[in-house]
C-alpha cells in the first residue's frame, strides 16, 4: 500500500477524536446519573 | 379549528412549535434518548467499521492518487458532518431564540464540540491528503480557508456560551453567533465553483449522477451514514448529560433556598 505514512495518521485522527468525545460524554452521563440519583433519592427520603 | 375542549393559555407555545414542545419535557426526552442511544451507537459503529474495512482493504486504489485516495473515506464524511452539524447548531439556535424551546439551547451547546471535533478531523485528514497530492499540508485555498473559518465559528460558539455568569445570556449570544455564521455554509459549498481552487469540485451531488467509480462510492456512503449515526449518538449522549446536569443545578438551588 502506498502513502501509508499519511493514511495511518489520517485514520488514527478519525478514530481518536470521536473516541475521545464518546469517552467524555459517557463519563458525564455516568457522573450526572449518579449525582441525580443521590439527590432525588435524598429528597424522597 | 380548535376543538371545544382545547384551552390555549397565553403562555402556550405557538402552533408550529407544539410538535417540538412535546419533547421539551426532560423526563420524556431522557426516556426516549436512553432507548435510542444504544441502537444509534451500534448502527453507527457497524456501518463505519464496514465502510472503513471496505475502503481500506477492498476498494481499488486511484490511478492518479494511488492509495492516498483511501483518506477520502474518513475525510469526506467528516467534511459533510462539519457542515451538517453547523446547520443543526443554527437550527437549534433559531428554535431557542424564536420559540424558547427549553432543550434547543442545550442542544446547540452540545452540538458545537461534536461539530468542532468532526471539523478538526476534516482539516487534519485533508492536510494529510494534501501533502502527497499538492506538495503542501496547507494552502490558503477558498475551500480550506472557509472550513477553517467554520472551525473557528464552532470554537467561538463554545467560548461564547461559557463566557457569561448567566448561562441564558451565554446561550443567547451563542445563538446569535451561530445564526450569523450560517453565511459561511454556502461559501464552503460553492467555493470550488466560485473561485479557482486547488480543491476539486464535488464528486457527489444531489441532482446529478456521481462522478466516482461505484467500487469507491459504496464504502464512502457506508462511512458517511455510519459517521452520521455516531454524530447523532454523541449529541444525544451529551444532551442527556446536560439535561441531567440542569436538573441537578435546579435541585441544588431549591435545596439552598429551603435551608
Amino acid at each position: 500500500m502506498t502513502h501509508l505514512a499519511y493514511i495511518v495518521p489520517a485514520y488514527v485522527s478519525a478514530l481518536v477524536i470521536p473516541a475521545w468525545l464518546a469517552g467524555e460524554a459517557w463519563l458525564r452521563l455516568r457522573r450526572a446519573r449518579a449525582r441525580l440519583l443521590a439527590l432525588e433519592g435524598g429528597r424522597r427520603r | 379549528m380548535l376543538g371545544a375542549m382545547e384551552v390555549v393559555s397565553p403562555t402556550a407555545p405557538p402552533r408550529g412549535a407544539r410538535g417540538l414542545h412535546r419533547f421539551a419535557n426532560p423526563g420524556r426526552f431522557l426516556r426516549l434518548a436512553g432507548r435510542a442511544l444504544p441502537w444509534v451507537s451500534a448502527i453507527g459503529l457497524v456501518l463505519v467499521a464496514l465502510g472503513l474495512v471496505w475502503g481500506l482493504f477492498f476498494a481499488p486504489a486511484d490511478w492518479q492518487q494511488g492509495d492516498a485516495v483511501r483518506i477520502m473515506y474518513v475525510h469526506v464524511p467528516a467534511a459533510w458532518l462539519a457542515s451538517a452539524g453547523y446547520m443543526a447548531l443554527a437550527c437549534a439556535s433559531a428554535v431557542a431564540l424564536v420559540w424558547r424551546h427549553p432543550l434547543a439551547d442545550l442542544a446547540a451547546v452540545e452540538i458545537a464540540p461534536v461539530g468542532a471535533g468532526f471539523t478538526a478531523i476534516c482539516l487534519v485528514t485533508g492536510s494529510l491528503w494534501g501533502k502527497p497530492m499538492w506538495g503542501a499540508f496547507w494552502v490558503w485555498d477558498a475551500r480550506l480557508t472557509s472550513v477553517l473559518v467554520l472551525f473557528f465559528l464552532y470554537l467561538g460558539h463554545i467560548a461564547l456560551t461559557r463566557a457569561f455568569d448567566s448561562p441564558e445570556r451565554g446561550y443567547r449570544a451563542g445563538a446569535i453567533l451561530a445564526l450569523v455564521g450560517v453565511v459561511n455554509l454556502p461559501i464552503i459549498k460553492f467555493s470550488v465553483d466560485w473561485w479557482n481552487t486547488l480543491h476539486q469540485p464535488a464528486s457527489i451531488t444531489l441532482t446529478g449522477a456521481p462522478t466516482m467509480y461505484v467500487g469507491m462510492l459504496w464504502p464512502l456512503l457506508f462511512t458517511a451514514l455510519g459517521a452520521s449515526f455516531i454524530f447523532a449518538a454523541l449529541v444525544l449522549a451529551r444532551l442527556s448529560a446536560a439535561v441531567m446536569e440542569r436538573r441537578i443545578r435546579a435541585l441544588l438551588a431549591a435545596r439552598a433556598e429551603g435551608t
